[in-house]
């Protein structure tokens, strides 16, 4: 009896696992990526006509002075502010923060923070009103109102921390009738004065691919590591790299989440070492590169060809092991330039209405440099944070 | 022969599935990946399997009293975390702060042991919130992403170990560290503080009115769990280095690891060997999912309802008779 309940119970479970494993085939065997983890997901994020728009802005001489890349933009469509305009200074800021919650943000957080102090120090912000919403859609749509609520808001602005879910919120932010300014992710309503992006996406993901097409022999291996499914912004980064990955040689063995954990990303590459070579790492976002490099030394095998991030661990460790690399970037800097917008709209300047911020990778040749110039910074500093000229670095930054 | 039955009577003892659904799992990855058998991959398995087996002992003890630990992915965090900072790349600092993340697991162990004993707090509240106080303050401390960065010297335990070993390759010292623990738990749980914690989790009432010091025992455990969590902190960090994710989940892992093993919430039941064995099938679990290149989507899925499954047979198979004292169950199924 306990032997048949046993067996019972095994089959049930082996076989539910079977039933499901038979729907995929083992990345090994398939080198079709439509097969392999998570592809389904590529499609539903693709727009054919953003992804066309950001691979032809990349290569679009910005205007403005590239040594100020957080003022410069790309084929800006310049708008009227007099509306806004206002007398004196000491303009109230307030800002609705989507979270801290990883170094990029944290990274740009205290780039912002350094220009609100140089803007205080001038008169022309008086007071900086913050609200953080630690990644809570309902606490950001509460923190918006607030801000509308208080009245004495100069200027509202939003990191949105969702699409959708944040459109009502700042559309009643903008009927509040203060200039409202959104960056980083976007919303579904262009009722904001400007809203400030880099390139974006697919951006990301297309220049991270085509450095693995180019620099890879045709029929190499690439494992690709993403982050976390269903995040609009790494959806596009994976969308971009699956478009070129397709039309070219490259076999990808896989695309799998790691959640951004080290360990996670260690172990994972490890079992695909185990199973056989892999000549490339494609990466969402750089958060536990290191591991990955690592994953190979302590396999002995050769390094990988491999895209990361700006993030300072890896390009160390891309210049120690003098391994083949790229930097994508997520731009940085764009925390500065809210703050700026909002002091140009309270003063009555025009600002683009779709504020596109130069989006570079950092390639080989200027790796040395970016590294130089962040000596100082922790490991998980962005290289591209464009705070060198603020009077707290390097202290606020080293010191975090 | 008298280890094969030996081995189908435990087989068929609740805290036996464990064991049979190891096998199956590993047959399974055997199936997609002979290769993984090979002395160099299992050694790499059990390196990264490691931490979670450790923090599944420390676990064993506080349920096995009773209680639960949910701060302990918390406390691995915050220990990586407080490692990359005091160290800084310092080799020099590697010992000594060492010492320091053994006295704060030791410290947090027993916060939530005298909370959960003196004041009667539910340990379920009380690690909770343990969980949440370490999460704010170590991104208070750190401004919400680690800084810093490891020694050398901390990141061997977790990565390397004796390396140009004939046929296996190298064996990790994590691996040593896992068997020395594990053995300790085995030992610890046949002494008489074992008993005392088994009992307090079969019936408080009647270990007290015994004379057993059912509160010393039940902080102790924690203590025991916060030095787990440490110890895999170590290793953890170790194997990977820091990241800002680093334990994220852990304390949900590690408590189905040790209820796959057998071991009944509330406490009273079940060994600690079946528990450090609950985290290899978990651990080899994902390792089946790799290698089945199982949609990500679908693996918590598939492994909601391995857990189910296997739980609910190790029940269906306790509804019979069980030992008559807490301290047989101790004996009788003595890890």
């Amino acid at each position: 009896m306990k032997t048949q309940r046993l067996a019972a119970a095994s089959v049930a479970a082996l076989g539910l696992l079977l039933a499901t494993g038979c729907t995929t085939d083992t990345p090994a065997e398939s080198p079709d990526d439509e097969a392999t983890t998570g592809a389904e997901s590529g499609d539903e994020w693709f727009v054919q006509a953003d992804y066309d728009e950001q691979l032809a802005q990349r290569d679009i001489e910005p205007e403005g002075d590239p040594n100020t890349p957080w003022l410069q933009a790309i084929e800006p469509e310049w708008i009227d502010t007099a509306e806004f305009a206002r007398e004196g200074g000491d303009a109230t800021l307030c800002f609705s923060n989507a979270s801290v919650s990883n170094p990029w943000r944290v990274t740009g957080w205290i780039t912002m923070q350094q220009q609100v102090a140089v803007l205080q120090e001038s008169g022309a912000i008086g007071e900086f009103r913050v609200s953080d919403a630690g990644d809570d859609d309902d606490q950001q749509i509460s923190d918006i109102q607030a801000f509308i609520d208080a009245g004495d808001c100069d200027s509202i602005i939003i990191s949105p921390s969702t699409t959708a879910t944040l459109t009502p919120a700042v559309e009643a932010a903008c009927a509040s009738g203060v200039p409202v300014i959104i960056f980083d992710r976007g919303v579904n309503t262009d009722c904001a004065v400007t809203f400030i992006h880099p390139i974006g996406g697919y951006a990301f993901g297309a220049d991270a691919a085509e450095f693995l097409v180019d620099n890879l022999e045709p029929g190499s291996t690439v494992l690709a590591l993403r982050i976390l499914p269903g995040v609009d912004v790494l959806e596009n980064r994976w969308a971009a790299a699956k478009q070129i990955f397709d039309g070219s040689e490259l076999e990808i063995l896989g695309n799998e989440f790691t959640g951004g954990d080290a360990a996670e990303i260690k172990n994972i590459v490890s079992q695909y070492l185990e199973r056989g070579e892999v000549d490339g790492i494609w990466m969402d976002a750089g958060d536990g590169a290191v591991a990955a490099i690592e994953a190979f030394e302590d396999a002995g095998q050769p390094l990988p060809v491999m895209t990361g991030e700006d993030e300072l661990s890896f390009m160390r460790k891309w210049e120690e092991t003098g391994m083949t690399a790229l930097a994508p970037v997520y731009s940085n800097f764009q925390w500065r330039t809210p703050i700026i917008a909002a002091t140009m709209i309270l003063a009555g300047e025009q600002v683009p209405a779709e504020w596109v911020l130069p989006q570079d990778p950092i390639t080989d040749a200027e790796l040395a440099d970016y590294l130089e110039r962040n000596a100082d910074m922790p490991s998980l500093h962005y290289a591209k944070f464009g705070g060198e000229d603020l009077p707290g670095f390097p202290d606020a930054w080293r010191d975090r | 022969m008298t280890r094969f039955r030996d081995l189908f009577a435990k087989a068929t003892n609740p805290t036996g599935t464990v064991f049979i659904l190891l096998v199956l799992i590993l047959a399974g990855v055997f199936v997609m990946n002979p290769g993984f058998f090979e002395g160099p991959s299992l050694m790499a398995f059990l390196k990264q399997a490691a931490p979670l087996v450790i923090l599944a002992a420390g676990q064993y003890f506080v349920i096995v009293s009773g209680n639960f630990d949910l701060s302990v992915g918390a406390l691995v965090g915050a220990q990586v975390v407080i490692a990359a900072r005091l160290i800084d790349g310092e080799e020099s600092r590697t010992l000594p702060v060492i010492l320091v993340m053994i006295a704060f697991g030791i410290a947090v162990g027993l916060v939530n042991g005298l909370i959960t004993t003196v004041l009667k707090v539910q340990s379920f509240i009380t690690t909770l919130g343990m969980l949440l106080v370490l999460y704010g303050a170590i991104r208070l401390w750190t401004g919400g992403a680690p800084t810093g960065s490891l020694s050398e010297a901390f990141r061997t335990a977790g990565r390397f170990g004796i390396e140009d070993v004939p046929v296996l390759g190298q064996i990790p010292w994590a691996l040593l560290i896992m068997i020395g623990l594990g053995a300790g738990a085995v030992v610890l749980m046949r002494t008489r503080f074992g008993r005392i914690l088994m009992a307090s989790g079969d019936n408080e009432r009647a270990a007290s009115l015994s004379g057993a010091r059912v509160d010393a025992a039940r902080t102790t455990a924690f203590v025991l769990s916060g030095l787990s969590a440490t110890v895999a902190g170590i290793l953890i960090g170790g194997y990977a280095g820091v990241s800002a994710q680093v334990g994220d989940g852990l304390e949900f892992t590690v408590i189905t690891a040790v209820v796959l093993g057998g071991v009944v919430l509330g406490g009273g039941r079940g060994s600690v060997l079946a528990a450090m064995a609950g985290a290899l099938t978990i651990e080899a679990l994902f390792t089946l999912f790799n290698q089945m290149a199982l949609p990500a989507t679908l693996r918590p899925t598939v492994q909601g309802a391995i857990i189910i499954a296997a739980v609910a047979y190790a029940a269906r198979q306790r509804t019979r008779p069980a030992p008559a004292t807490p301290t047989a169950t101790a004996t009788a199924t003595p890890s």
